[in-house]
This record gives C-alpha cells, structure tokens and sequence, in this order.
C-alpha cells in the first residue's frame, strides 16, 4: 500500500465529507435552534444540483450556474418556510418528519415532471476536466481540488460567522438555551428564518458542486440525507463544529470502508466472496463510527446544548 | 342513519351500471378478435435509465412501423417502469400477469430484474423475449421453454471483449464491474478468453457514480489495460473520472459495447475516441434490415443514431410480429408460439442468427472503435468479427432439447 493511494484516498474522503458538512451545517443548525427536524433538506440539495445543471447548460458558465442555483434554491426555501415550516414550529418531531417527508416525495414528483424520470447529466467544467500534478506520481482530478478548496472556504465562512460575529452570537444562544436567549431579547424566530435560508443555500450550494460528480435524479436528496442525519448525530445537535469535524471523520470512514477494506479482503478471500462481503462492510461503516462515539459521548461530540 | 343522505346513492349506481355494461361491451368485442396483450418493462428511471430510454425508442419504432399491430393482430401493450429495481419488478410483473392477462412478456434492461420477475412469467407460461438482459442463470440448469434470450447471452459480450484484449497482447489488467448478477457474468466471461494476468477484480455497488475510490486503487495497481463493464450512467461517469484523474495516459480502456454505445458517446464526447469495444450488432452492420432500421431511426428520432440496446428492442418487436403471424395469429396458443419464437425466423437488424437448445443466440461478435462520421460525429464504427457463429458456454447444462 503505497503512499500516495493513502493520500489520494484521504483527499477523496475528505472531499466527500466536506460536502457532507455544507448539508449538514445548515441541518444542524435548524434542528439545533428551532428543534425543527427537516427531513425536506435533501430536496433543497436536489434543487440546487438540478438547476445548476440546467443553468450550466444554457449559459455555458459554471459561476452563473452555482450562483442561479443558490438563488433559486433560497427563493424556494422562502416559500417553504411561509407555506410550511412555520405552522410546524410548535408541533412535535413526528408531525414535523410526517409534514417534511410529505415535502420529499412532492419534490421528486415535480422534479419527475419537469426533467423526467431519467438522470440529468451536470457537465464538468472544460477548464476543470483534466488533472492537476499535485506530487509526482499523483495527477489528482482538478474539479475535486475545486469542491475541497470550496468546501473548506465556506466551513470557515461559516465557523468566522457563527463564533465571531454578532449575529453567530445570537445564534449560538438560540441553539443552546433557547428560553433563556428569548428572555435576554434575542429574537430566536426571526434568526431562525436567516438560519433555515442559509442552510437552504449551503445545500443548493452542495448540490451544486456535486452533481457532475453524483448523478444529478430523482431521489438523490434522499440517498445523502442519511450520512447527513449521521454526521449531525455524531457532531452534536446544534453545533457547527461539531458537524464539520463529524463529516470529515464520516467522509473519511466511508472512503476507508469502501477503499481499503476490500483491498484486504481480496488479500485473503477469493474476489467473488469478497465482492459480497466488500460493500456490506463499508456500508456498516459509517454506522459503525456512530455507534462507537455515541457509547462515548451519547449527546454528540460537541452537542450545543450539553 | 336513518335518513339516506341528501345525494342519493341512485347516481353512483347509475355509473355502475354503466361501467358494468362498458365491462360487458368490451368482453363482447374482446371475445370476437382477441387483441394480443404484450407486457413492456421499460426501465426509464433508476441505474439503468439512460439504457431504458435507448430501449423504449426502439419498441416504439417497431410498434410505429407494424401499424401496432403483429402479426396482423390488434395489440394493447401494457407498459410500466420497473426502475431497475426487482422488487418493484416483480410486483409489476405480477399485475400484469394478474389484472392484465399479458401473452408475451418484453423488457426489463438489467439481469437482477429478469433473474427476479423470470420464475413469475415461467408459472404462468408466459413467453418472456428478454430484449436486454441474458443472464447465466437462465443459460443453463434453470433453462427456461418460455424464456428466449433474443439478443445475447451475458458472458458472450465479455468472451468478445476478452478475445479482443488477448489479441492485442495485453498483459496486466485489472477488472470492474457492478456488483449484481452481469457484472459477475461479464468479469467471468472476459476471463474464459483472456490468459494475460488480472491484477486485480473490483466490484462496485450497482448505480454507482463516484469512482474516486476505485481509480486510487488502479492507480496504485499500475496495469496496461482495463476491462470496465459500467453500463449507462455509471459508465458515463466512470469515462470522465478516469479522464479526469489522468490515468487514460497510461492505462488503455476496454470495453464492451455496453459502455461504450450512444447512450454513453453523448454524453462524454470527444475523450472517447478510439475506444475499442465488441457487440453483437453495429449501427454500420451491413444487412438490409439493419439500414432499413437505422435510417428509419435517425429519421425518427433527429439524426440520432441507435445505440444496440435500440435495435435489440427493435428486434424483440419484429421476433414477436414474427412469431405471432407463424403461430397463426392465436397468441393464447403458448406452445405454438414458442415454437414459432424459437426458429427466429425474421429480418433481425444483426443479420441471421439461430438459438441454441437453451434459446440463447448463436450469433457474430464484433470488433468496433468509436471514431468520427463523414459529418464529424462521434460515433462507433465496425472493423471485423471477433467471434464467428459463437454461443454461450452454459447451453450443455441446459436440459432443453
């Protein structure tokens, strides 16, 4: 096992993860401030990767295309949180998972009307097509190192806003004691409209750059809710700390569970037992790592309200 | 309770009668010409979409020429998507067995989905054309009277594939394909030809699209050549990253016509050409029936050209036209029209073939490398036969005589 497929490996996962956190920062956040679960944020990540993939393919431009899809995405969130998610507020978990799943399959049927059932495919950028020579012997896919530069500018956008701005203050109040923040004169609900659309757009952002690497279909919201929902669990309810360093560890699990440990299965078993087992055994992965830092720390890692 | 309620249950019943009378009605004219119920699986969502929609034009284009009738029948087709998925397929199938009473049965793109809904169809005696998928397990012990393969037998793709590679001197490679019944069929059919060493055999999840993973892992293994069988998007996809991550320098691609047909030519383009692939059937394949169809196609569908998952449903058309006509006319006579299936006896756009006792073609493979048309468009061209008359290495197993 060389050195470089370690790392090229490592970058792959990291990718995936940071991707995972844009999804589930905005997640987490929600859920962390409004106690909201919203199951409708992989919808918002469908949007997102369906539009840009229109967008790109009528303007020609990849900037016009993140930048239409985020618009977008928001102005559909908006209509989401005034139509929908306001009545639910003060309604339970379960009304709130019933509503929102009621929200996914709407989506996917509209999606289905208008591009059809089958795939759309999201071009690459022509100038990001090829590969970079990042260390010698390791050409590695240039759009990658895109998502990853992308992916970590935004978590520290992110991380600057919420630990050190005024409004991550009141938002960081929100997530960990709600009443008592009301009660110094923190207007949570009002905070909470700026949050939900911010995460409407983090998704549409996700979405935006994953689609010409994951098929851009019906139902690929749902497919990365679950990591996501995983990586929320694992960070702790509420906190965005907690959610990236979450999704870096799931990011990189999933890519050791999928990599190397059918490498050594093939290393011992004949290959058609390990195709089997392979697969079955990256999928426990992901879950696996909850289950090990939930024995530990049963809140999250880095709950917001612990 | 006591008191009916105000809209009187007169007007429903009124529209039950109604219908009933339409049922009465229909059932008379049904008993008089029979139409011919033929069930389509059209998988036009889930992994195999892209190959569905190739599929789907193709039954169309036949359905269109033949005026919808065969054989000069009149013919309700029963359509539904199964999405890739056997477990809705079955469910479908099951209905359309059930509620719809289907005579002849045609479809599903991928072998899990023909392995889960075969059993069904073999119950009820449902002759089953597969248009698409020729999976091994119907090749041999588990044969089937009413299953006809009719466009090839999965390994024979990869045997041709396989043939091509050891041609070429190829001396190292490594292997992928989904994890699902083809994918096994294909990489154990590249291997019955191919005596270079396989370094290494990748199996990935079925719909996959990221392959950041695998092309690590080819990387690191430093093989000559590669032998992907990923069709429709995940091929599509798997092009692109391999492009992308700058291994196409160093390691050349091969190929089954799978992945390298027109679904996946549109969409990657230009970094295709010169790809060598094998098919049992080329859109430049000189036959009359072939031109006829390819021209009738591009005229149909804005200067497209089919890809073989098209001509394969295509031709399921004319061998049901076919076979309806041989059998005199009467779908519901079973035997008659297996038997009439099975001499395949019609214009197929690959030019004459026979089955062998397992119903599974015994037909050409041929060598193809995507280049450019006389209009600068990428598509595939034919160069020479791999394999002349070639069957399937299941068909002694099979206990059909």
């Amino acid at each position: 096992m060389s050195g470089i497929l370690v790392l090229e490996q490592l970058l792959n996962g990291l990718g995936y993860g940071l991707m995972l956190f844009l999804l589930a920062a905005g997640l987490t956040l929600v859920f962390g401030i409004m106690d909201v679960l919203n199951l409708a944020h992989g919808s918002l990540f469908m949007s997102g990767a369906y539009v840009a993939a229109e967008a790109h393919t009528r303007t020609g431009s990849f900037t016009a295309a993140i930048v239409i899809a985020v618009a977008v995405t928001v102005v559909v969130a908006l209509l989401l949180e005034v139509l929908l998610m306001r009545r639910l507020y003060t309604r339970d978990h379960l009304a709130q998972v019933l509503a929102t799943f009621g929200v996914i399959l709407v989506a996917d049927d509209i999606v289905k009307m208008a591009w059809g059932p089958s795939p759309v495919m999201a071009p690459t950028p022509a100038a990001l097509s090829g590969p970079i020579e990042l260390v010698d012997g390791l050409p590695y896919p240039s759009y990658r190192l895109v998502i990853l530069a992308g992916g970590l500018l935004v978590a520290l956008a992110l991380y600057l806003l919420v630990n050190h701005t005024r409004i991550g203050m009141r938002v960081r109040a929100g997530a960990s004691d709600r009443p008592m923040a009301e009660l110094m004169g923190v207007r949570v609900g009002r905070i909470f409209n700026g949050v939900f659309l911010l995460g409407a757009a983090l998704a549409a952002l996700a979405g935006a750059l994953m689609g010409p690497i994951v098929a851009v279909q019906v139902g690929m919201g749902e497919a990365i809710l679950i990591p996501a929902l995983v990586v929320l669990v694992i960070g702790g309810i509420g906190s965005v700390r907690g959610a990236f360093v979450a999704a870096l560890m799931v990011g990189v699990v999933d890519t050791i569970g999928r990599a190397f440990v059918p490498m050594l299965l093939r290393a011992t078993l004949p290959p058609a037992t390990a195709a089997d087992l392979g697969p079955l055994f990256a999928e426990v992965a992901m879950y696996a790592l909850m289950v090990i830092v939930l024995i530990f720390r049963p809140s999250g890692l880095f709950s917001a309200r612990s | 309770m006591s008191h009916p309620s105000p809209k009187s249950p007169a007007l429903p019943r009124t529209l039950l009668s109604l219908l009933l009378c339409g049922a009465a009605l229909g059932g008379a004219a049904s008993a008089m010409a029979a139409p011919v119920k033929v069930g389509l699986a059209l998988d036009i969502s889930g992994p195999f979409a892209a190959l569905g929609a190739e599929a789907r034009d193709g039954f169309a284009l036949g359905i269109k020429q033949l005026g919808g009738k065969l054989g000069g029948q009149d013919v309700e087709f029963v359509q539904a998507d199964m999405a890739g998925s056997p477990d809705q397929a079955k469910q479908l199938v099951d209905r359309m067995i059930q509620r719809d009473k289907i005579d002849i049965f045609s479809g599903p793109i991928g072998s899990n989905v023909a392995l889960a809904v075969g059993p069904t169809l073999f119950n009820a005696k449902v002759p089953y054309l597969s248009a698409n998928a020729g999976p091994s397990q119907f090749a041999g012990a588990q044969c089937n009277a009413y299953f006809f393969g009719t466009a090839y037998q999965n390994d024979q793709f990869h045997e041709a594939a396989g043939k091509f590679a050891q041609d070429r001197g190829f001396k190292k490679t490594v292997l992928i394909a989904p994890n699902y019944p083809a994918g096994k069929d294909a990489l154990g059919g590249f291997k019955r030809q191919f005596k270079g060493q396989v370094a290494d055999e990748l199996y990935t999840k079925l719909g996959q699209i990221d392959y950041a993973a695998e092309l690590a892992q080819l990387r690191a293994a430093k093989p000559d050549s590669i032998y992907f069988f990923l069709p429709g998007a995940m091929g599509i996809n798997f092009i692109k990253q391999f492009v992308g991550a700058g291994l196409s320098k160093d390691i050349t691609l091969v190929t089954s016509g799978f992945s390298a047909d027109e679904d996946v030519i549109g969409a990657v383009g230009e970094p295709m050409l010169g790809l060598f692939n094998t098919s049992h059937w080329a859109h430049d394949l000189d036959n009359a029936a072939n031109k006829a169809f390819v021209a009738a196609f591009r005229k149909e569908y804005n200067g497209r050209y089919p890809s073989v998952y098209a001509a394969q449903a295509y031709d399921a058309i004319l061998a049901m036209d076919a076979a309806v006509k041989q059998s005199g006319g009467n779908a519901q006579n079973r035997e008659a029209v297996v038997a009439a299936l099975k001499k395949a006896n019609y214009a197929s756009t690959r030019g004459s073939f026979k089955y062998a006792n397992n119903h599974y073609p015994v037909e050409n493979f041929y060598l193809r490398v995507i280049g450019k048309d006389a209009q600068g468009k990428v598509t595939n061209k034919l160069i020479n036969t791999v394999l002349t008359n070639y069957g399937d290495s299941y068909a002694d197993k099979c206990p059909l005589k």
